[in-house]
């Protein structure tokens, strides 16, 4: 039997971390889409040869600490406010890449000024928004994308448009603005979502480089521990739930 | 040498230019000058006005509640202001926009149909220059070369005619002033 | 030769930014300090220095534009007024916890709330005393002139990035609004990106292969990770009161009563400083230039040789408690103050100072 050093040998190989990825150990639940979204990042940096030339944002949320993943300069902006950073970022910087990672409440509640505008003003950067419709990080509180009925910890008989309104679609707000160039919705829960969650954010990453405004990747994602569901159990939930009301595929492309 | 003045009127009879082109003349004899407006919803329409303090010493407070001039245009500012002249001050105005004459007995007072002067010009805005010629003809404090470089780099040199008829407003302004009471 | 020119202290900020070498200014309109990014507008550095200039759809969204370009070793700024600064509270205290260099301009006006638009000084707690949440301060420089306003934004520059801090230029509507001449000193270019990876090596500006990746953040979780920080902000500030302390004093030397006041309030008081000696009173007046770090030292100097101490201020009393608390009890330290946006004369300074000082 080939011991595993044996086996370790390129033409063996099928698989590499992305060389981007720190050997820091992930804080994320096992099952959160996070992880893979911050992979599939850091191979699009990779792949582009822009190490070097790319600033992140990151935002407060659970991927607060994204810093701590992906091995680039990083930015960690107040809640909500990083396409304000991105915009200084980007504008003092036009020859760099800049991104924001931005998870639903940071984005679609306390941020919605700042992405509007960002958006509005066509800002060459790209936007990663994740969409769990749950506030993880402080315990599985109502986000502004949290469907109706679904339980959360502020909402514990369920959400009810009455007393909390309803779930906030702002993809599509953001595509109807005139400053935006790709908007698309994607998801992580298949190898062939994963693939086209990669392409469409290396999409975003070269329209960044065009002049003709903001790309906006939503990845419509699980957060296991905050449904309380397994991780099996909330791919299922999310393709049965989430995708009725956030629906996957492009909004809008300018150059299309 | 140090003169403070106090311009007012109506928002747009251009008070604030005025009172910015005197200071930048001042500048060129080689003053020290502040300008100090009033500021706010006034200015849209309501009273404006404009304090500019020139002196041959560093200036310490823009805020003096005494004047040794006052350069009224509106009856608000006449009854505000009136009081406010230094014992020996001067005291001009516009009398189409005055209901009620100056009183004050201690005070030197002149007029300035500046309207007239501005419609024989037929440019309204250099409304406020003939103004400021009277006063210059008041208190010849400043060179009119002086003035001349005011003029030009208050307004671009883009607007070279503008420049132009400016002067010509505060020439005639010069020469149409009327003492009105002398009495000290 | 350097060119004089009659400038509003709002135009001067703008004109100093772009002649010193300023990468990116971000703003929102707010009375009395709206010249600021007007000046700005009208005079286009993009086309010429480069610079940017961008008005923000809030001031959150200004000083968070700040902040991002403060992370890359920009010098970036912003100016607003009271309530504007208010809502950039959070703002300065990620820049203060990040450690970064930038300079916010604050002309300030009458509050609480909505308040006035007229001028005040009932900023000074917010401005000196931190404003925003955690244990932080922002180097804070008084202007008393358009001139200086347009000395003070490279001066707070110079000092933003020597501190890594935030400074903050405490100015007043009277001060921004006012026209005197001022001197325009020769331009200083902008950095080039060498420069910048020189000075500011901490920069995120695209991490090459040579160095480790540069992450700001003013997070800390572990509580003797974010106490070591918090001393470590304490042993920079104690270098910047060692260091930095600028204040003018005007005939102290045989002072037997002291005004304390510091931008447009201070000329008010040389005025009636001038008045009182016509009238044989030794008077003199200590302006504070910078209010943080305060003048303790010569206050309490001073506090040993005069009679009394009078602190004028357009507010209800805020820096008199800096003022007292430097004397220490040597002198009686009295208060005179206007609010809303009234100004008071040098006559009533005058009066005011007799009233304390039991002068007929």
């Amino acid at each position: 039997m080939d011991s595993v050093t044996d086996i370790r040998k390129p033409e063996n190989i099928v698989y590499r971390k992305p060389a981007l990825l720190t050997d820091n150990i992930m804080h994320y639940c096992p099952g959160c889409s996070h992880g893979t979204v911050h992979k599939i990042i850091a191979e699009v940096i990779e792949e582009m040869g822009i190490q070097d030339r790319t600033i992140g944002i990151s935002p407060v949320g659970c991927s607060v600490f994204a810093y701590n993943y992906i091995d680039i300069d990083w930015q960690e902006a107040a809640h909500g406010r990083a396409p304000a950073l991105a915009t200084a970022a980007k504008r003092l910087n036009p020859d760099k890449y800049v991104f924001t990672y931005q998870g639903d409440g940071d984005l679609a509640s306390i941020g919605t000024a700042e992405i509007i505008h960002a958006c509005s003003r066509g800002e060459n950067i790209v936007v990663v928004f994740i969409n769990n419709g749950i506030y993880g990080m402080t315990g599985g509180q109502m986000a502004p994308t949290t469907l109706l009925g679904m339980k959360t910890s502020t909402t514990p008989y369920g959400r009810d448009a009455k007393l909390n309104g309803f779930p906030l679609k702002i993809t599509e707000m953001l595509a109807a603005l005139d400053g935006t160039a790709f908007i698309t919705r994607q998801a992580v829960h298949t190898a062939a979502a994963v693939r086209k969650t990669k392409n469409a954010i290396r999409k975003g990453f070269e329209y960044s480089m065009k002049d003709i405004g903001l790309s906006f990747i939503e990845v419509v994602s699980t957060c296991n521990s905050g449904w309380k569901l397994s991780p099996v159990e909330a791919n299922k939930w999310m393709t049965e739930h989430m995708f009725e009301k956030y629906p996957l595929g492009d909004i809008k492309d300018v150059l299309k | 040498m140090k003169e403070e003045i106090i311009i007012a009127g109506f928002g747009g009879q251009g008070v604030l230019s005025m009172g910015k082109i005197l200071a930048y003349s001042a500048i060129m004899q080689g003053l020290e000058v502040t300008w100090m407006p009033s500021y706010g919803p006034e200015m849209r329409g309501g009273t404006a006005n404009v304090c500019v303090i020139i002196s041959d010493r560093k200036i310490s407070s823009p805020i003096i509640t005494r004047y040794d001039t006052a350069i009224i245009l509106n009856q608000q500012s006449m009854d505000k202001f009136e009081k406010s002249v230094k014992e020996g001050g001067l005291l001009v105005y516009d009398p189409s926009g005055i209901t009620r004459m100056p009183e004050r007995k201690d005070i030197r007072i002149c007029s300035i149909d500046a309207i007239e002067i501005a419609a024989e010009l037929g440019n309204a805005k250099v409304y406020n220059m003939a103004v400021l010629g009277a006063y210059l003809k008041m208190k010849p404090l400043m060179e009119m070369e002086n003035v001349q470089k005011g003029l030009e780099k208050s307004i671009p040199s883009r607007y070279g005619d503008l420049i132009l008829k400016n002067r010509e407003a505060i020439e005639k302004g010069m020469e149409r002033v009327k003492s009105i009471s002398d009495n000290i | 030769m350097t060119e004089k020119i009659l400038l509003k202290g709002n135009e001067a900020i703008a004109l100093s930014a772009i002649r010193n070498g300023v990468d990116g200014y971000f703003g929102y309109p707010i009375t009395p300090q709206s010249e600021v990014m007007e000046t700005l507008m009208k005079e286009k550095p993009w086309e010429t220095t480069g610079m940017v200039v961008l008005q923000a759809e809030s001031e959150l969204s200004s000083i968070n534009m700040v902040y991002g370009g403060a992370c890359c070793g920009k010098k970036v700024m912003t100016s607003s007024s009271s309530p504007g600064i208010s809502l950039m509270a959070e703002g300065i205290s990620y820049i203060a916890g990040a450690e970064l260099p930038c300079v916010i301009v604050d002309v300030m006006r009458g509050g609480p709330g909505l308040g006035t638009i007229q001028p005040s000084q009932s900023d000074y707690f917010q401005a000196v005393k931190g404003g925003g949440h955690g244990d932080y301060h922002c180097i804070v420089l008084a202007p008393a002139s358009p001139q200086d306003m347009y000395d003070f934004v490279d001066w707070g520059f110079d000092l933003a990035f020597k501190y890594r801090n935030p400074v903050m230029i405490l100015a007043d509507g009277i001060i921004g609004q006012l026209m005197e001449k001022v001197e325009m000193h020769p331009v200083k270019p902008r950095r080039t990106d060498e420069e910048i990876l020189r000075d500011a090596p901490w920069a995120t500006v695209g991490k090459p292969a040579s160095r480790a990746r540069n992450v700001i953040t003013s997070l800390s979780l572990d509580a003797n990770t974010q106490e070591e920080f918090n001393r470590k902000l304490l042993v920079k500030y104690g270098k910047i009161k060692e260091n930095e302390v600028k204040y003018i004093g005007y005939r102290t030397e045989d002072a037997e009563y002291l005004f304390v006041a510091f931008g447009c309030s201070a000329r008010i008081c040389e005025a009636a400083t001038d008045m009182l000696r016509e009238e044989g009173i030794k008077a003199g007046l200590l302006r504070p230039v910078t209010l943080y770090p305060f003048p303790e030292k010569e206050i309490s100097r001073l506090a040993g040789q005069v009679k009394s101490m009078m602190s004028i201020e357009l507010s209800l009393g805020q820096m008199v408690e800096d003022v007292r608390l430097a004397a220490d009890g040597r002198c009686p330290v009295g208060f005179y103050g206007r609010q809303g946006g009234n100004i008071f004369t040098p006559e009533e300074i005058v009066s005011e100072f007799k009233k304390f000082n039991n002068i007929a």
